[in-house]
C-alpha cells in the first residue's frame, strides 16, 4: 500500500479528535465483557455465537442504559486450542481492557486460563467447560463455574443408568482433559454403586471421526453400558455409527455430555429413548420459555442449551453486583466482585434461584430428561421428556470432596 | 475356524485376539476407501495439472452437503445423488478452475496450495454460516440398512457398500487413465503439452475437465460418507492432512499408488485402533516419515 500525503493527513486528523474523546470516555468507565468460545469448530453450536447473543440479552434485561451503565460485549474464536486462548485473554486484559471472561467451553482451554485471570485479578464466568477440576485441585477465587460440570453430568446421567441396572460399563473417551474428567467422575459412581468398568478406548480429540473399531472392541467388552465421555460432534457421530454396528440393541449408550444442539443433529428416529442431562431446557416453565421467545428470533436455527443460557444467567447477575457495587470498584478487583457475587441471591428466568459457593460453584439444579419420540414430539425443538430433577445442593460434588486449595486456606 | 479367531496374543501389553484383528483389518478398509478415493483425485489433479489442491476436503464436504440437499429441498434420494451430486460439485469446480485456479499454472506449486487453502476455507465459513457446525443428519438407504455376520464380526451392510463402491470407481479411474486412448492423450498433454496441442488437442479444456473429474471423485466420497459421518462443514478437515500424507507416501501423482496406499493406511490406523488407541491419528504420519526417510519419491513414485 502507498500511502499519499492526502490519507497520511486525513488519519492525523482523525488521530489528533479521537483523544479528547478516548478521554472523555475515561470518566465513565466502560465495563467490557469478553465471550471466548468455539466459533468455528466442533462445539461452534454448543457455544459459538449464541452464547454473544443471550449475553446480549442480559444487557438488554437490565436494562443497562437506563442505569447508566456503560456495558461492552466483545468476542473470540479460540479454536479449541490453549495457547491461542491464553494470548487472546492477556490481550483482552492488557490492551483492550477486558473486565470479565465469559463462557469457554473446552475444559482444557478454561484450565489454560484460569491462572491468566487470578493473575491479572479479574472475573472469569465460565460456562461452557465440563471438567470439575475448575472448581476443584484448580479452583481459584477469581472464577465461578456456572452451568454444569462433569460430576453433576456423571451423578445425574450416570447415577440413572446405574439405578435402572446397568453395572457395566466400557467408556468411549475423548483424549483429553474433559473426557478424562467425565471418565474418571462416573467411575467413582460406578464403583461406589457396586459396578464395574471393563474397559476403556481413549480417542485422539480432536480430528477423530470414525468411532467403528472402538464400537466393536465396546461390542466385545461384554459390557451392559456404553458410556460416551466426549461431547459435540464427537458424540453424535458416536451414536449414529453404533446404531450402524446394532450397538443400541445389545449395550445401552449413555451419552454422558448432551446437549439439545447435538440431539437436533442427530434427528429423533435415533436419539430417541437417550438419557441425557442439562441444568436448563426451553420448555421447562412459564420463564424458560419467555427467556427463550425473547432469543429465539436472534438465533432460529440454533436454540439456546444450557450453556447458552448459562452465559445469559452469569452476564445478568455479574451485572447486578457491579451495578450494586459500583462500576469503578468492580474493575479494580476481580476477587472482591466474584465474592460480592457469591454473596448476593442469584435468580433469572433461565435457572431461577441458585446460590454460588466458596469454591466458586454455581449450585444449579440438573435435569435428567429422556429425548422423545419422533411421534411424541409436537413442534420445532420439542424434544425432551423431563424425567427426574435434583436440586443444585444434591446434584455437585460436596464442597470438601473437592479439595480447593483456597478453601482450606 | 473358532478356535483360531478366538486365540490371543499379547502385543505391547495389550491382549489381542484374531477375531479383533481381522475385524479392525475390516474396517480399516473401510476408512481406506475413503482415504483412496480422496487421494486418488488429488493424485489425478498433481499429475496432470501440478496443482497441489488443498480444497480437496472442503469439495469433499460439498458433496455431502450437495446430496442432503436435493434429499431435503428437492426429495432426491441417495442412489441418484450418488451420481449427481459428482456432476454438480464437479461443475462447480470446473467453474473455479477456469475463473480462478487457471491462472497459476506458471507460477510455483506454493501459490497454487496457498489459493486452494483459502477457497477451503472460504467455502467451510460459508457453509458454517448457513448450516452451523453440529452437522445434519442424513439417513442410510433402506436398502442397506441392518447388518451382516461374516464369520468374525458383525458388517454394517452400508460400510461394504463402501468399500465395493470405491474400489470399483478407484478401478475404473485407473484403468480409464492408464488403458484407454482418452488416458494415454491426458498422460502425453502433462507430459509435453504444446506438442500435443499440435496435433490438435484442446489441451486447456482437457485439463479443466480433467479437475472437474478429480472434483467429482472427492465429491462421490462426500456422497458415500454422509450416511455415516454426521453431514457438517468440517467434515473434510480430518481426512484432508491424512490424504494428504497417503499421497506423500504413495508418490505424489501415482494414480495405482495413492489407491493401494489408501487402503493399506485404512488398514495400519485400523490395527492400531486395537493395540493404542491414542496413537491412531498420528501412525499414518510416522508411516510417512519412515517412507521419506527411505524412499523419498514415495513407494510408487517414478525416479526423477
Amino acid at each position: 500500500m502507498t500511502i499519499s500525503r492526502r490519507t497520511l493527513l486525513a488519519s492525523a486528523t482523525a488521530a489528533a479528535s479521537a483523544a479528547p474523546f478516548a478521554r472523555a470516555r475515561a470518566q465513565t468507565p466502560t465495563i467490557k465483557i469478553g465471550v471466548l468460545n468455539d466459533q468455528s469448530g466442533p462445539y461452534t453450536n454448543t457455544g459459538g455465537v449464541t452464547s454473544v447473543i443471550c449475553a446480549k440479552q442480559a444487557l438488554e434485561d437490565f436494562g443497562v442504559s437506563t442505569k447508566g451503565m456503560n456495558v461492552e460485549v466483545i468476542s473470540a474464536d479460540h479454536q479449541n486450542k490453549p495457547d491461542l486462548a491464553v494470548s487472546i485473554a492477556r490481550q483482552w486484559f492488557d490492551r483492550d481492557g477486558v473486565d470479565m471472561l465469559l463462557d469457554v467451553p473446552t475444559s482444557s482451554v478454561a484450565l489454560a486460563v484460569q491462572s491468566v485471570v487470578r493473575e491479572k485479578n479479574k472475573v472469569y464466568l465460565n460456562s461452557g467447560a465440563a471438567s470439575s477440576a475448575l472448581t476443584g485441585e484448580q479452583c481459584s477465587p477469581n472464577f465461578v463455574h456456572w452451568t454444569y460440570d462433569t460430576y453433576m453430568l456423571a451423578k445425574s446421567t450416570g447415577g440413572a443408568m446405574v439405578k435402572a441396572g446397568g453395572d457395566s460399563w466400557y467408556f468411549l473417551t475423548a483424549d483429553y482433559a474433559f473426557g478424562k474428567q467425565l471418565q474418571s467422575d462416573t467411575t467413582a459412581l460406578v464403583k461406589a454403586a457396586g459396578g464395574s468398568v471393563k474397559g476403556a478406548s481413549l480417542y485422539p480429540f480432536p480430528g477423530t471421526t470414525d468411532f467403528s473399531s472402538f464400537l466393536v472392541q465396546a461390542q466385545s467388552s461384554g459390557a451392559k453400558i456404553l458410556g460416551l465421555a466426549n461431547a459435540g460432534g464427537d458424540t453424535v457421530n458416536s451414536i449414529k455409527q453404533a446404531h450402524e454396528f446394532g450397538l443400541n440393541s445389545s449395550m445401552k449408550i449413555a451419552a454422558l455430555l448432551m446437549f439439545i444442539t447435538d440431539v437436533h443433529a442427530l434427528g429423533l428416529e435415533v436419539a430417541s429413548g437417550l438419557n441425557l442431562t442439562e441444568s436448563f431446557y426451553w420448555d421447562l416453565n412459564d420463564k424458560t420459555r419467555a427467556f427463550t421467545n425473547r432469543v429465539k428470533a436472534k438465533t432460529p436455527n440454533n436454540w439456546p442449551n444450557m450453556a447458552h443460557a448459562g452465559c445469559y444467567s452469569a452476564t445478568l447477575h455479574y451485572l447486578k453486583t457491579v451495578h450494586d457495587m459500583g462500576v469503578a470498584e468492580a474493575k479494580k478487583d476481580g476477587v472482591a466482585t466474584v465474592n460480592r457475587m457469591k454473596a448476593m441471591p442469584v435468580e433469572d428466568d433461565c435457572f431461577g434461584k441458585t446460590k454460588i459457593r466458596e469454591d466458586g460453584r454455581n449450585l444449579t439444579p440438573a435435569f435428567l430428561f429422556e429425548v422423545k419420540k419422533p411421534s411424541e414430539s409436537k413442534g420445532p425443538w420439542d424434544y425432551f421428556k423431563l424425567v427426574a430433577s435434583q436440586t443444585g445442593e444434591e446434584a455437585y460434588r460436596p464442597l470438601a470432596d473437592g479439595h480447593c486449595p483456597f478453601i482450606k486456606a | 475356524m473358532q478356535a483360531i479367531l478366538s486365540t490371543s496374543f499379547s502385543f505391547f501389553g495389550t491382549n489381542v485376539t484374531i477375531a479383533a484383528l481381522l475385524g479392525q483389518g475390516t474396517l480399516g478398509l473401510i476408512n481406506g476407501a475413503f482415504y483412496a478415493c480422496l487421494s486418488l483425485g488429488l493424485a489425478v489433479i498433481f499429475g496432470m495439472l501440478n496443482i497441489i489442491n488443498f480444497a480437496h476436503g472442503a469439495l469433499f464436504m460439498m458433496g455431502a452437503f450437495a446430496s442432503w440437499m436435493l434429499l431435503n429441498y428437492l426429495g432426491i434420494g441417495y442412489f441418484p445423488a450418488l451420481i449427481l451430486s459428482p456432476i454438480l460439485v464437479g461443475l462447480f469446480g470446473i467453474f473455479l478452475e477456469k475463473t480462478i485456479i487457471s491462472r497459476l499454472y506458471k507460477l510455483d506449486h506454493l501459490y497454487g496450495l496457498l489459493l486452494t487453502f483459502g477457497l477451503s476455507l472460504v467455502v467451510q465459513g460459508l457453509f458454517r454460516n448457513y448450516y452451523g457446525s453440529s452437522g445434519l443428519p442424513y439417513q442410510i438407504p433402506q436398502v442397506l440398512q441392518g447388518a451382516t455376520y461374516i464369520g468374525f464380526m458383525y458388517m454394517p451392510n452400508y460400510r461394504g457398500w463402501v468399500v465395493l463402491a470405491a474400489l470399483f470407481v478407484c478401478v475404473a479411474t485407473w484403468a480409464i487413465i492408464e488403458k484407454t486412448p482418452l488416458g494415454a492423450t491426458l498422460r502425453a498433454a502433462t507430459e509435453n503439452a504444446p506438442l500435443v496441442q499440435a496435433f490438435g488437442v484442446n489441451v486447456p479444456r482437457l485439463i479443466t475437465l480433467t479437475y472437474g473429474g478429480g472434483i467429482a471423485l472427492a465429491a462421490f466420497a462426500g456422497v458415500l460418507a454422509a450416511p455415516i459421518y454426521s453431514v457438517n462443514p468440517n467434515m473434510g478437515d480430518n481426512f484432508i492432512n491424512v490424504v494428504f500424507a497417503v499421497v506423500v507416501i504413495g508418490g505424489m501423482g501415482s494414480i495405482m499408488g495413492s489407491i493401494v496406499t489408501g487402503f493399506a493406511l485404512g488398514v495400519i490406523e485400523g490395527m492400531t485402533k486395537v493395540v493404542y488407541p491414542q496413537a491412531s491419528a498420528t501412525v499414518v504420519f510416522v508411516v510417512m516419515v519412515i517412507v521419506l526417510l527411505t524412499k523419498p519419491r514415495g513407494l510408487f513414485g517414478k525416479a526423477a
